[in-house]
């Protein structure tokens, strides 16, 4: 057991650093400030990413990772954060990636593998559906085998950046014989097939994160599913495994605390500041040991995983609390703005200029423990999986 | 002891309950919320007719002389139907404030004007280095010998965009934190030198910012003593108060209720969620939270009734109980609401923004927990 920093991490860590402060400009930083992303400036970072050779850390080294130590991870992770730099968007590098090199066929990793590295194309997700939320196998969205094609029908929800999507990869019912899991296949779709079509879904923080997508008599290549008809709900598995542990966002939650600390140390309020308030500091105080735990938590789960294998069940740990600090850290910064925090942002800031981003981030933030699978399902599965209850 | 309405306090409760229920549907709502002046004008003169306007003041004001409970009743109808209308901001605040210091001439025109409908007016009392102190005021005013000349800014002016007149908040004497030495003056929202610019806030309703730059006003502008003003401000923060936590102990209601009838609705796995015991003890707890402070709401409006002692504390208590526990409850509904939640088909992220912004109003949970634990001590 040790957890010191060799000689060689302290000296990647300033390659890291140095690396970001040349490259993370204020532009870079306006990629990603709440809710909504701008697409251009998140293309632009992801390729000085990606020509850096440092965009895609979880990939194998042979196809275009970066062969790190989970201790590297750890110092990249958490460097960017602290430099202001958005994450990358996870549903081509993080999510349909693993699932392609793990489970495609050569033919599609060399199709699709290089333009997600070089973030030529923008990826989605299409697996709930309005009947099909936590119960994710009861999705509908039917894909009929016609010649060399399948025919998709049906509907998906809560599409995150469907608008600016070029390919969406679904989940597809193929199969309503025995059971509901093993009639699922996994299907990669082109946005601009004809049928598909994007709306737009109006949500509770005013920005365009959320959408529904529609499909009508949409014709993919039997080609582009990716391993065998109805075996789609193992690999999907893998992938929400993958994207747990992405959610947790320890690194993001430790740059929000520090950025907020830093807000009530320097807001005057009275003859004094912000921070003098014992009980706003004490909230403040005890998020962050939630945080302190959950860093060692995450540590400990990505130590296990790089000795072998995908996160385990315990993933959903890092999902349920790592999302639950964003909210309280979310929260407490809303209250640290007062009054600002509650006037919608018509184009012009008002107030301290911390104030439309927090409370922006609040509300999407509302969406975390909904997401990727709900807080609910997750102590399910460690309920089932992990207590075997 | 009993807790029972009146006949009269039932007749207003079932009064204002039906025009929330058939005129207040959310679609309604938004719409109002969407248009120019951010709510609707066919509305208010339905208030004025209803006299709901003139509830809180005397006979001889022109009201009904209803009280603390009367204005209880409403605002909690009014939670529930999440109302735009300025009813707080130029009843409850600005009413109050006339009601109290006005003098004879300020209350025939003034709250004559409330009361019929035709004069919205706003309090201008925040500043943004205040944060929650009600006696934090730098915008100054200097005297002379036609009356007053007022520089400063206001912050979060509720309605304060479509108000014809603005009762200010104003030093003329002392430092910015001293509690004597504030003034209470009423200006046009038209005079020159006052600039106002209106904001929308997340819960769908509207405020301004303003500035006053040397802009004058004659002596008759004075309402109430110079530099007196504290008090009555406090007096009419405890009203607001109590205004503002009914209307979110309305809202409460609704966000269990409309959460509970949605489980019912919404199926996974095969059956309705209303049927997971997880979920059920979680509503059950946004019940009981709802329940206590509904009691919390009782016992502040009745002790300032009769006038007790410890109405201070029981008012802080209520203050800090709604803001913990009505966002704890609008959280929870966003939650059980699943993807819904986020969405603005739904009410429920609206009752959220509404119950934080009416947490922010008038002090938060911190600031109150923190005045109650100075007002109980040993």
């Amino acid at each position: 057991m040790d957890i010191q920093f060799t000689p060689e991490d302290i000296a990647f860590q300033k390659e890291v650093r140095a690396f970001l402060s040349e490259n993370v400009t204020d532009e870079i930083r306006r990629g990603y400030t709440g809710g909504e992303v701008d697409p251009d400036i998140m293309v632009k970072w992801q390729k000085i990413l990606h020509k850096k050779g440092w965009v895609a850390p979880n990939w194998p080294a042979e196809i275009g990772g970066t062969g790190w130590t989970i201790t590297q991870k750890y110092i990249f992770e958490n460097e960017c954060a602290d430099s202001g730099a958005p994450s990358v968007i996870p549903f081509g590098l993080k999510m349909v990636a693993p699932v392609i090199y793990t489970f495609g066929s050569d033919e599609q990793k060399k199709r699709f593998l290089p333009d997600i590295l070089e973030s030529n194309v923008w990826w989605c997700q299409g697996y709930s559906e309005p009947g099909a939320g936590s119960d994710l196998a009861a999705l509908q969205t039917k894909a009929e085998l016609d010649g060399d094609h399948y025919v998709v029908n049906g509907q998906k929800i809560w599409t995150t950046y469907a608008q600016d999507a070029d390919w969406i990869f679904c989940l597809v019912r193929t199969s309503s014989e025995g059971k509901r899991q093993a009639g699922i296949s996994f299907l990669l779709i082109d946005m601009k097939t004809p049928g598909v079509e994007v709306r737009k879904i109006d949500t509770i923080d005013n920005q365009h994160t959320l959408n529904e997508v529609f499909f009508d008599n949409v014709r993919v290549p039997v080609e582009n599913r990716i391993g065998e008809e109805n075996k789609g709900w193992t690999y999907a598995k893998v992938l929400l495994t993958h994207e747990r542990t992405a959610i947790a966002g320890v690194a993001q939650s430790k740059k929000g605390l520090q950025k907020l600390k830093e807000f009530t140390a320097q807001e005057k309020v009275g003859a004094g500041v912000l921070a003098d308030d014992p009980l706003l500091a004490a909230k403040i105080a005890k998020v962050e040991i939630d945080l302190m735990a959950l860093e060692y938590t995450e540590l400990r789960a990505i130590a296990s995983v790089s000795a072998g294998g995908a996160p385990g069940p315990e993933s959903s740990i890092l999902k349920i609390r790592g999302t639950e600090i964003q909210q309280a850290v979310s929260e407490l910064t809303i209250e640290a703005c007062g009054h600002y925090a509650h006037i919608l942002n018509d184009g012009e800031a008002i107030g301290n200029d911390m104030s439309w981003v927090a409370s922006a981030k609040y509300l999407y933030g509302r969406a975390s423990t909904i997401y990727g699978g709900s807080n609910e399902v997750q102590k399910n599965i460690i309920a089932k999986m992990v207590l075997g209850l | 002891m009993n807790f029972d309405f009146s006949e009269e306090q039932t007749l207003l409760k079932d009064s204002v309950a039906k025009f929330i229920q058939n005129e207040y549907s959310y679609e309604a709502r938004q719409k109002n919320s969407q248009s120019d002046a951010g709510y609707s004008e066919k509305n208010w003169s339905t208030f004025a007719e209803l006299g709901w306007l003139c509830v809180p003041f005397t006979e001889e004001q022109g009201g009904i002389g209803g009280g603390p409970v009367e204005m209880m009743i409403m605002m909690e109808e009014f939670g529930k139907g999440l109302v735009v209308e300025p009813y707080f901001s130029s009843v409850v605040l600005s009413g109050g404030l006339l009601a109290k210091v006005g003098n004879e001439n300020q209350q025939a025109e003034l709250i004559t004007g409330i009361i019929d409908g035709s004069k919205k007016i706003a309090f201008a009392y925040n500043e943004s280095q205040a944060r929650f102190d009600l006696h934090n005021v730098a915008t100054q005013a200097e005297k002379n010998d036609q009356g007053y000349v007022i520089n400063g800014n206001k912050s979060l002016v509720l309605h304060g965009a479509s108000a014809d007149l603005l009762i200010v908040s104003v030093r003329t004497s002392g430092e910015s934190l001293d509690r004597d030495g504030i003034t209470l003056l009423v200006v046009p929202a038209n005079a020159e030198g006052v600039t106002v610019k209106a904001t929308r806030t997340l819960d769908g309703q509207r405020a301004a910012e303003v500035q006053f730059a040397n802009v004058a006003v004659g002596s008759d502008a004075l309402l109430g003593e110079e530099g007196k003003a504290a008090s009555v401000i406090d007096q009419v923060a405890d009203e607001a108060i109590l205004a503002l936590c009914a209307e979110a102990v309305g809202s409460m209601e609704k966000l269990y209720k409309d959460t509970v009838a949605y489980t019912k609705e919404r199926k996974q796995f095969g059956v309705a969620i209303s049927g997971f015991q997880a979920l059920q003890h979680r509503m059950v707890d946004m019940f009981t939270a709802h329940e206590q402070c509904k009691s919390l709401l009782l016992r502040a409006v009745l002790s300032y009734a009769a006038g007790d002692s410890d109405v201070a504390k029981n008012i802080a208590a209520l203050k800090y109980q709604v803001g913990v526990s009505g966002q704890a409850v609008a959280h929870e509904a966003v939650q059980i609401h699943g993807g819904m939640g986020m969405t603005d088909e739904m009410s429920v992220g609206m009752y959220l923004k509404r119950i934080n912004m009416i947490n922010t109003l008038f002090g938060n949970a911190d600031y109150h927990l923190q005045r109650f634990a100075e007002l109980s001590a040993a």
